[in-house]
């Protein structure tokens, strides 16, 4: 088991790049023609980087990440997941209620084809992994917000893509919860050397997590910066080196936001 | 265990251990604590109470209507042969268990209901499926099969006599013409009150097409689907029940509707009674004994039956 997963690590490392986005656009149909959502994206996710994307309502984040998790498909440019299908976790846990914890990582592997003898025992692993060892045959509604959201973690990275993409998945959690899940992800993300894009409308939390902070404007959404987050980890979102960073970022995303009640 | 190499990178650079990262297994403990405080207790209701609040009451109601008509026998509010008291239905119910015929009969127009029911689930079921994800045959038949539905399926014994006669087929065609469309329509309705969400998680995990139908949209819709397979019960109960009683013909077989006619035309009130309620009671029985439960197991399963 231990070396397949090497294996696998090191096949990760000489990929160039986890997912590349080449000038992306995308409209939808409006009430007044044609609406950009999405102009002109060009982002590279290194193989094991942390990117969260930081923006206000109507920057298309959302948008974005259906674009890259093939859900749907760009007006203009390229998306390459050399990976394959990237793994996607949603704001809600999205958990097959019909099924228990267990065997809603099983048939995420199931449709992955692990032989059925593999699945098991790798459910359980994956269980172990986001420290709950003891829900495999947990009902989904007998899970709190937090257990929830750990195991559509497991079910994610049961998907053994490379590439795990996060949207808002803590938002609706509290927020000593949310606290402990960083720590966790932060964890899981240096254990199985994945690349994570995050996906979130909190500064601190951008910060907390990731190695680069991509700010999106709104309507359309655009790349207007970007920082290299150089605090080492393990970070507290009370740390003062997160908290300089974040008023630094949330004065900028605060000047994008002022520049729509312009005009 | 797992926890141990991860958190052992866990020192902070500057010395100044905080208080979650002081200990390898802080994190864990926190979160066992979180887990622990956060968990969901399911209580089950005991035996007591269940016969207290579910079984009492409806057995209540049923004495108080046994009482009523009892006292309306009494007043002599009509004839007794009009309205026969309920000793006198018993007396005919315990006649016919002596005689053996009792079972029999109901047997007969039970294995009819349910091996027609079962059809109609096969054929139903497919339908529905069809009807709920190809546009097209939505567009097509979708607004027929609703009102198909609101057809009394007693409209269907006279055309099934002509054109199959007088024999088994022709019951299970009219049973099949009333509960097709219920079990078609309960699994479409089912099919799109499935949460967007689901499809789209469904469809991340790679279950798309077929597999998407199988593991994501299936499983959804089996609520809907369950009240639709309940209804599609009661509609081909209620057919049986109108060919029964309007196509009686000796070669059919005594079954509880040609009791109900044989009852009419003789004169034999208590026997018509008989008949009203045991077709009424073997309705109750299913519905009780097979849909109830797997409708519960159902919803509590998926968190969805809410307890006060």
């Amino acid at each position: 088991m231990a070396t397949t997963t090497l294996t696998k690590a090191e096949d990760r490392t000489t990929v160039e790049h986890a997912a590349r986005l080449s000038h992306v656009s995308k409209s939808f149909a409006g009430p007044t023609g044609q609406q950009l959502v999405l102009d002109d994206i060009t982002l590279d996710v290194a193989p094991g980087e942390f990117v969260t994307l930081l923006g206000a309502s109507g920057c298309g984040k959302s948008t974005l990440l259906n674009l890259v998790a093939g859900l749907d498909r760009p007006s203009a440019g390229s998306i390459e997941t050399p990976g394959g299908r990237p793994a996607l976790m949603f704001q809600e846990h999205a958990l097959f209620p019909w099924l228990t914890a267990g065997k809603n990582i099983e048939l995420a592997l199931r449709l992955r084809g692990v032989p059925k003898a593999e699945r098991r025992t790798e459910a359980e692993r994956l269980l172990e992994l986001v420290r709950l060892g003891g829900a495999y045959g947990k009902r989904v509604h007998e899970l709190s917000g937090g257990m929830r959201q750990r195991v559509a973690m497991a079910r994610a990275l049961a998907q053994d893509s490379q590439l795990l993409l996060m949207d808002e998945p803590f938002a609706a959690l509290d927020a000593i919860t949310r606290d402990v899940l960083h720590d966790e992800l932060t964890r899981i993300w240096r254990e199985t050397n994945a690349s994570v894009l995050f996906v979130t409308h909190n500064v601190r939390e951008a910060v907390r997590l990731a190695q680069r902070v991509v700010l999106l404007s709104s309507r359309p959404g655009r790349i207007a910066r970007e920082w290299t987050v150089d605090i080492e980890q393990p970070r507290r979102i009370e740390d003062t080196a997160v908290a300089e960073l974040s008023v630094e970022i949330t004065e900028e995303l605060r000047g994008e936001i002022r520049r729509h009640g312009q005009h | 265990m797992a926890s141990t190499d991860i958190t052992s990178d866990r020192k902070r650079p500057d010395g100044t251990a905080g208080p979650v990262d002081a200990k390898p297994d802080d994190l864990a403990g926190l979160e066992a604590g979180l887990d622990a405080l956060d968990a969901v207790q399911i209580r089950r209701t005991p035996v007591r109470e269940v016969l207290l609040r579910k079984v009492l009451p409806p057995a209540v109601a049923v004495a108080l209507v046994l009482i009523v008509w009892e006292l309306l026998v009494r007043a002599q509010v009509t004839e007794v042969y009009k309205l026969p008291p309920p000793s006198a239905v018993w007396d005919s119910a315990q006649d016919m268990w002596l005689k053996g015929t009792l079972l029999e009969v109901v047997w007969t127009s039970v294995s009819r209901g349910l091996l027609g029911f079962l059809l109609a689930v096969a054929i139903g079921t497919p339908l529905g499926l069809l009807v709920a994800r190809v546009k097209l045959v939505r567009a097509a038949i979708g607004p027929i099969l609703s009102g198909l539905q609101s057809l009394p399926s007693v409209a269907w014994v006279a055309p099934a006599v002509i054109w199959l006669g007088l024999n088994d087929q022709m019951m299970y065609a009219v049973i099949l013409l009333g509960a097709v469309p219920s079990i078609a329509n309960g699994l479409v309705s089912g099919v799109d009150q499935v949460p967007p969400l689901f499809l789209r998680a469904g469809r991340t995990l790679g279950a798309t097409g077929i597999r998407g139908t199988w593991h994501i949209v299936l499983p959804a819709a089996l609520p809907g689907y369950l009240a639709g397979l309940k209804q599609g019960w009661a509609f081909s109960w209620r057919s049986l029940m109108a060919a029964e009683i309007i196509a009686s013909s000796p070669e059919l077989g005594l079954g509880l509707g040609q009791l109900l006619e044989n009852g009419r035309s003789n004169f034999d009130m208590p026997g018509v009674f008989l008949s009203i309620l045991l077709i009424l009671f073997v309705g109750i029985a299913i519905d009780l004994l097979i849909f109830s439960p797997l409708e519960r197991w159902v919803l509590r399963s998926r968190g969805l039956l809410v307890k006060n």
